[in-house]
């Protein structure tokens, strides 16, 4: 790096004052902010110097632009690209999928195996529950993605369609007794109707007013599940919602012929969490295949060309109410199968999980992982749910800041920075690409793309 | 009775069109004859494009009317059809002034996304396609088909697969047309075609014109402010000024008249002979 202008030791310098600077900026920023705390102690309110903490923060700003100053910055346009990383790119993006695909289906027996043989003590039932709730936000990213990222429909309030379709299950269930199977696909539709009469009064509004309304409709639908106490039991939620079962077979050791018994193993309660686990997944799976089936159909190039220009739409002769309807409607289809999922697997709900950060979560996820791609929203939640939670269990950190320090509580912080990075690095998400729905063949008739999109 | 009387595919009456205290069209009648290229002209701010908003429904008049005629003799009254339904069941395709494609779609797609109406039906409103059952393989295959005898047309071919937005202007003005002609229109209706072609891709689109209207047996209605094509493809010349029409006839007719050279010339009418010499008409 050091043949091109100026010598290393020509760098060096003006490098060093360049981090000296930094260094004191950092320390007029961070003296107040982490060099005192307040202590209650007896005498009252006391203030403790933190000198440690303090020459951290400072040594790491000057270390780290010294550093960048010196190697990074100064690698210039010069370098010649790295040839391999386009074609390992578009690699990632045509078998990334299918590679993922498979870690999550093995990902259980791997997991059982490993266990079972080397008794390594893995917190399974916990790994389990944690991919449970990434495959629930991938399902629910995926259906958000129809709407924001095929159609361009920004919709700040999916997470209502998520509750409908929770409580139509929970409802169902536990007033009728019906099971998981059969209350399933009403929700889904309970919640596309829902969609429907959302939609027609709020789909002549575009872009931002869309968003604030639909917004708005999303805490409608909290406050009426918080206050309708007759129906919805208010804050109180609904409790005792059943346990989906395997062609009737319950795992839970209640009753006559459960799974276990039935199969003539012993009684293990992760045989349930696994069971729910290939739900979640079947259905995070269904979810993408339809999405990418639509895709290649006349609705779903309507879709992506009502994003590109609604007027030429018309022009052409596409009713854009009812495909934006439509669009509409299949999202909060896949939303409401989530929610009645969610519901089944926590056996409780109420009110209280159905809030705005869950609307602003999904879409999140969707924006990060890329408006239109399958694989960039299964990555972004594993990134998003499953790097924060990983995060509660860093122990690293406390190193440097002290063994009261909480990482979890800086979630929200990281989650800020994260989407500032991604903005800045690949603005258009993960996986910005687009495979074309179809493509002309050299002679013959013109077969469906089929790159898969996963 | 001029020839385009005798068979107008497209009638318009008394069209008057205000925007507020406005009066952006002021009661204008003029027939398109079916197998006629019909030239829409006038200074800037005639209320060209404001007409063709009026008959495309994108615009609803304050008054007059519209008709439509097909071959077989049914009639559509297109100020009383929402935009999409005057290209799905009156068969009137449109192009815009500034382009309008589908962008980030490629130029495959758009041609297909045109033919959005056809496909749909054919892939039972989605249900039937999504459990593989109907003819919809057969319909997408026809539609790849109907594109590619499009694309052959407008030369492009070699194109199909590249994105809509990273075509050169004169290819995106091309490929438009193409889309508006997959939607099986009656009547073409193009907002200044060829504004911003150079002059060989100008001589293009007037062969375009011609063999659609030829071979098809379109009628094709255009705005240009390209004297050349439109003096030399059009077969009949309507001429706005302030909303009101001043002429309507052939383009022979047109180029002669005094009022419409005093309206182009910005000058009262009985000054036209005296600017005339001056500017060497």
């Amino acid at each position: 790096m050091a043949e091109r202008g100026q010598s290393f030791s020509h760098r060096l310098k003006p490098a060093l004052v360049n981090a000296g600077l930094s260094a004191l900026v950092a320390l007029a920023l961070f003296c107040l902010v982490l060099g005192i705390r307040t202590v209650d102690t007896v005498q009252g309110l006391t203030l403790k110097p933190r000198p440690l903490l303090l020459a951290t923060a400072v040594g790491i700003v000057f270390v780290g632009r010294l550093l960048l100053e010196l190697f990074w910055w100064h690698r210039s346009w010069h370098l010649p690209k790295p040839t391999g990383l386009k074609g390992l790119r578009a690699a990632a993006s045509q078998y990334g999928g299918v590679v993922l695909i498979i870690a999550a289906v093995l990902f259980p027996i791997v997991a059982l195996a490993l266990e079972k043989s080397l008794h390594l003590g893995l917190p399974l039932r916990y790994l389990f529950d944690l991919s449970i709730v990434v495959l629930t936000y991938v399902m629910l990213a995926s259906g958000l993605n129809i709407v924001v990222g095929l159609a361009g429909l920004l919709d700040l309030g999916y997470v209502a369609f998520y509750a409908v379709g929770a409580y139509s299950f929970a409802l169902l269930a536990t007033n009728f007794g019906w099971g998981f199977w059969m209350c399933l696909p009403l929700a889904g539709l309970a919640a596309a109707l829902w969609g429907c009469a959302v939609g027609l009064p709020v789909l002549r509004l575009r872009g931002d007013y869309l968003a604030i309304v639909t917004l708005a409709f999303a805490e409608i639908v909290r406050i009426v599940l918080l206050n309708w106490t007759d129906v919805t039991n208010g804050p109180n939620g609904i409790s005792g919602i059943p346990d989906p079962t395997l062609f009737g077979l319950p795992f839970t050791p209640r009753g006559d012929v459960t799974f276990s018994s039935f199969f003539g193993i012993k009684y293990d309660p992760l045989q349930g969490i696994v069971f729910l686990y290939y739900v979640i997944l079947t259905l995070a799976l269904i979810t993408m295949a339809v999405t990418l089936r639509l895709r290649r159909l006349p609705v779903g190039r309507a879709w992506e060309a009502m994003r590109e220009d609604e007027i030429a739409c018309r022009s052409l002769g596409i009713n854009t109410t009812l495909t934006k309807l439509s669009a509409f409607a299949t999202g909060a289809m896949f939303g409401g199968f989530a929610g009645s999922f969610f519901a089944t697997r926590q056996g409780f709900i109420s009110p209280e999980s159905f809030t705005f950060i869950e609307s602003a979560t999904i879409l999140a996820i969707v924006v990060l992982g890329g408006l239109g791609s399958q694989l960039g929203v299964a990555l972004a939640s594993i990134v998003l749910i499953g790097g924060f939670e990983a995060l509660r269990h860093t122990q690293g950190l406390k190193v440097i800041f002290g063994p009261d320090f909480d990482p979890a509580l800086y979630r929200m912080l990281l989650f800020g920075l994260a989407m500032v990075v991604i903005m800045l690095w690949r603005p258009r998400g993960i996986i910005s690409s687009r495979t074309p729905s179809i493509l002309l063949e050299a002679e013959g008739g013109a077969a469906p793309a089929n790159q898969r999109r996963a | 009775m001029s020839s385009w009387q005798k068979d107008p595919v497209l009638k318009v009456e008394h069209l008057t069109m205000r925007f507020g205290g406005l009066t952006a069209v002021d009661d204008v009648s003029f027939e398109a004859g079916r197998h006629d290229i019909t030239a829409l002209i006038g200074p800037n701010g005639a209320g060209k494009t404001t007409v063709f908003n009026c008959i495309t429904g994108f615009y609803k008049p304050t008054q007059g009317m519209i008709t439509l005629t097909h071959p077989g003799g049914s009639r559509f009254y297109l100020e009383r059809l929402d935009d999409h339904e005057i290209n799905a069941r009156a068969r009137v395709a449109r192009t815009f002034q500034n382009i309008r494609l589908f962008k980030g779609m490629t130029v495959l797609e758009n041609l297909m996304v045109a033919q959005h109406d056809t496909l749909s039906r054919a892939s039972g409103f989605t249900f039937g396609a999504l459990l593989g059952v109907g003819g919809y393989r057969a319909a997408q295959r026809d539609a790849v088909v109907l594109a590619r005898e499009w694309l052959a047309r407008t030369g492009l071919t070699s194109r199909a697969n590249t994105v809509a937005g990273a075509l050169p202007y004169g290819d995106q003005r091309r490929l438009e047309i193409a889309r508006a002609m997959c939607t099986r229109p009656l009547l073409l209706c193009l907002d200044e075609p060829a504004a911003g072609l150079n002059a060989r891709e100008s001589e293009g689109l007037n062969e375009l014109l011609y063999t659609i209207r030829e071979k098809e047996g379109i009628a094709i209605l255009l705005i240009e402010h390209d004297m050349s094509v439109v003096m030399r493809i059009s077969d009949h010349v309507v001429v706005l000024d302030y909303g009101k029409e001043i002429a309507d006839g052939t383009a022979e007719e047109v180029r002669n008249d005094p009022r419409v050279i005093a309206a182009y010339l910005g000058v009262p009418e009985k000054e036209v002979g005296k600017v005339g010499s001056e500017v060497g008409l």
